[in-house]
């Protein structure tokens, strides 16, 4: 019975988005491991979800506590005694997630459609059930009949959690993040 | 003395409403660049950034750089970014800390006061050269004058002096030094760079708009009023949160609860809307109790009294400093053309106040000022579509009559709305235009009269 239900889910998840959507999946044992494959392929999994502006489905990457970061110096030390771009606890980033579905977000009245290219993707530090996962990325960003592009690194702290994997921080570093910047709205 | 682009300026700013070509024209935004930016009191920065002898911090002067500079003997400056030689940027990085200024390219290398140092070479030149000579220099902007710690320039030798020039927005400026226990602020934590493709008037003009959060904030009114307080927040989303739930105050309470002041020279403050524990000091927070506590040691029972109690939102003065007194906060408009705008927008950390204060100043700045805000991203949109929307071929004459009727008169030459959401402070910010794009400084108000 639980075996019939799981192959009927996945067949219903196949229909509604073809290809590789999916994030790493549990083993029959349990928890995912955090080799550098499975965070590989959470990582493009994360940026399918940005893309096809699924913000509802990225937000559920994140732990219960997870942080989203975006500093607005190089280097920055932390997000206390410094501005940053974006710094969302889990209880802000909701809201900028229920902002973006809203109807009355000007400014997304158009719409920004994205696309993302991860790469370079390497563990950087690990434990048994965490590690810290380096990658680089580029987003165009198109609104408004011209494109931004942005590039730069991110730092997924991942962890094993409700059998897979989710996101207890990200920090993403743009090589601009000290440049005048017009608003920005979709989360890289 | 009377000229025909004098006489078209005036004819664009008319009772009650104003013509978008002052928004929009390639032609007048030259010329704003001119008799306003080199002519006004333009604010350049702040003391703290440049605490140390050789300390600088480049930045713009309208489109002009110019370079902040503390000198060898402690003297603040305000010099020209560029070689006497060949006309180079000297100061390429946006701040530090050096003993003198080198040009990178031949050398020529000037005192930290922008006078002339050394010329390698200098016997190739004619009999005449003499490096002693002041126009060969970093040229000191004419007017340099610190109001406090706050320091502002003009390119113009006339005008009024910088005191007079506030006139009474030096109280605002205050409100901000007052509120440091210790009697110090600092310019911390960072700074915003956000842009937009607008017109630089625009952005002024909107910081005293009580009539826009309702509708233009909408989405993060909503978003924060139906997030759950039961979900995990360090303290900075709680603060953002509570800082977009009070944007979502009723019409009524825009309309009649906070108070728009004017002052000569295009200057005037909105009052404030907060009534959150959590974001006036005022009211009662753990961490607010303790910032009250400090200042009562220093200033007494009665000035603290008295400093708790100015409540004020932004206080704009004209054309390109922006501050939240209250709340730690300061923009600066740099115009890059027609229709396109950048603002910095800088915090300041209270001497003498708990270090959390200082935090939750840094969470606030996230939330007005950030270029990733919830809020601030809808205003940029705003401003965009101005800029849009006057391109078309629509009305003409944009419409700034809200309480044109029903305004008041007030102490220090001011004018008031009878209702805080007249645009009185538009109207102001026009007749300063006006006069200092005509020179016709003793003209009777047009727009707000």
């Amino acid at each position: 019975m639980a075996k019939r239900r799981k192959l009927k889910a996945k067949s219903s998840a196949r229909r509604q988005r073809p290809g590789p959507a999916r994030g790493p999946r549990a083993t029959r044992r349990g928890a995912v491991s955090l080799d550098r494959e499975n965070c590989e392929r959470f990582l493009l999994h994360e940026a399918r979800l940005l893309d096809e502006a699924r913000f509802d489905d990225w937000l559920s990457l994140f732990t219960s506590d997870g942080w989203y970061w975006v500093p607005s110096e190089p280097n920055q030390d932390n997000p206390h005694d410094t501005v940053s771009l974006i710094y969302d606890d889990r209880r802000l980033l909701e809201t900028r997630v229920r902002r973006l579905a809203s109807p009355r977000i000007y400014s997304q009245e158009p719409r920004s459609r994205t696309s993302r290219i991860i790469a370079n993707v390497s563990i950087e530090e690990s434990s048994t059930h965490a590690c810290t996962v380096r990658s680089k990325f580029v987003m165009i960003e198109y609104r408004r009949e011209s494109q931004r592009l942005f590039a730069g690194t991110a730092f997924h702290h991942l962890v094993q959690a409700d059998g897979g994997i989710r996101i207890a921080s990200k920090r993403v570093d743009l090589v601009n993040c000290d440049a005048p910047l017009d608003g920005i709205v979709v989360p890289f | 003395m009377t000229t025909a682009i004098d006489d078209e300026l005036s004819r664009l700013v008319a009772p009650g409403r104003v013509h978008r070509k002052l928004y929009t024209d390639p032609a007048i935004f030259e010329l704003e660049m001119a008799r306003i930016f080199d002519a006004a009191w333009i604010y350049i920065g702040h003391e703290s950034q440049v605490k140390n002898p050789g300390d600088y911090f480049a930045t713009q002067m309208g489109r002009k750089p110019v370079v902040l500079v503390r000198d060898a003997d402690g003297t603040v400056r305000v010099i020209r970014n560029q070689c006497a030689h060949r006309g180079a940027l000297v100061v390429a990085t946006d701040k530090g800390n050096a003993p003198e200024f080198t040009c990178c390219y031949h050398g020529w290398t000037y005192h930290l006061d922008g006078r002339l140092k050394a010329v390698p070479l200098n016997h190739g030149y004619p009999q005449g050269f003499d490096p002693k000579d002041p126009k060969l220099a970093m040229l000191q902007v004419p007017r340099v004058k610190s109001y406090r710690g706050f320091v502002f320039a003009s390119g113009s030798n006339d005008g009024p002096g910088l005191e007079q020039w506030l006139g009474h927005m030096t109280t605002s400026l205050d409100d901000l030094i007052d509120r440091a226990p210790g009697g110090e602020i600092e310019s911390a934590g960072g700074v915003f760079k956000h842009a937009y493709d607008g017109n630089w008037k625009v952005y002024f003009e909107n910081l005293c708009d009580a009539a826009h959060p309702l509708f233009t904030h909408r989405s993060s009114i909503e978003a924060a009023q139906q997030q759950s307080d039961d979900v995990h927040s360090d303290g900075t989303g709680e603060i953002a949160i509570r800082q977009m739930r009070q944007n979502g105050a009723p019409y009524s309470f825009w309309e009649s609860q906070l108070g728009i002041w004017t002052y000569p020279n295009g200057h005037s403050y909105l009052g404030d809307y907060h009534d959150d524990s959590k974001l006036v000091a005022a009211l009662k927070d753990p961490v607010f109790r303790e910032y009250i506590a400090a200042l009562e040691r220093n200033k007494g029972k009665a000035e603290t009294k008295r400093i708790l109690e100015v409540r004020r939102w932004n206080s704009n003065i004209y054309p390109n400093v922006s501050l939240m007194s209250q709340f730690q906060q300061l923009r600066v408009v740099h115009p890059i053309a027609v229709n396109r705008t950048v603002v910095h927008t800088y915090s300041f950390r209270l001497k003498g106040a708990p270090e959390q204060m200082f935090r939750n100043t840094i969470s606030f700045a996230n939330i007005v000022n950030g270029t990733g805000s919830l809020v601030l991203t809808d205003d940029l949109e705003i401003y965009n579509r101005l800029d849009m929307g006057m391109s078309s071929e629509g009305a003409e004459w944009l419409q700034i009559g809200r309480g044109y009727q029903s305004d008041v008169p007030d102490t220090h030459g001011g004018r008031r709305g009878k209702n805080s959401t007249s645009e009185v402070y538009i109207r102001n910010m026009l007749d300063a235009w006006l006069g200092l794009m005509t020179g016709r400084q003793t003209t009777p108000a047009r727009a707000a009269s």
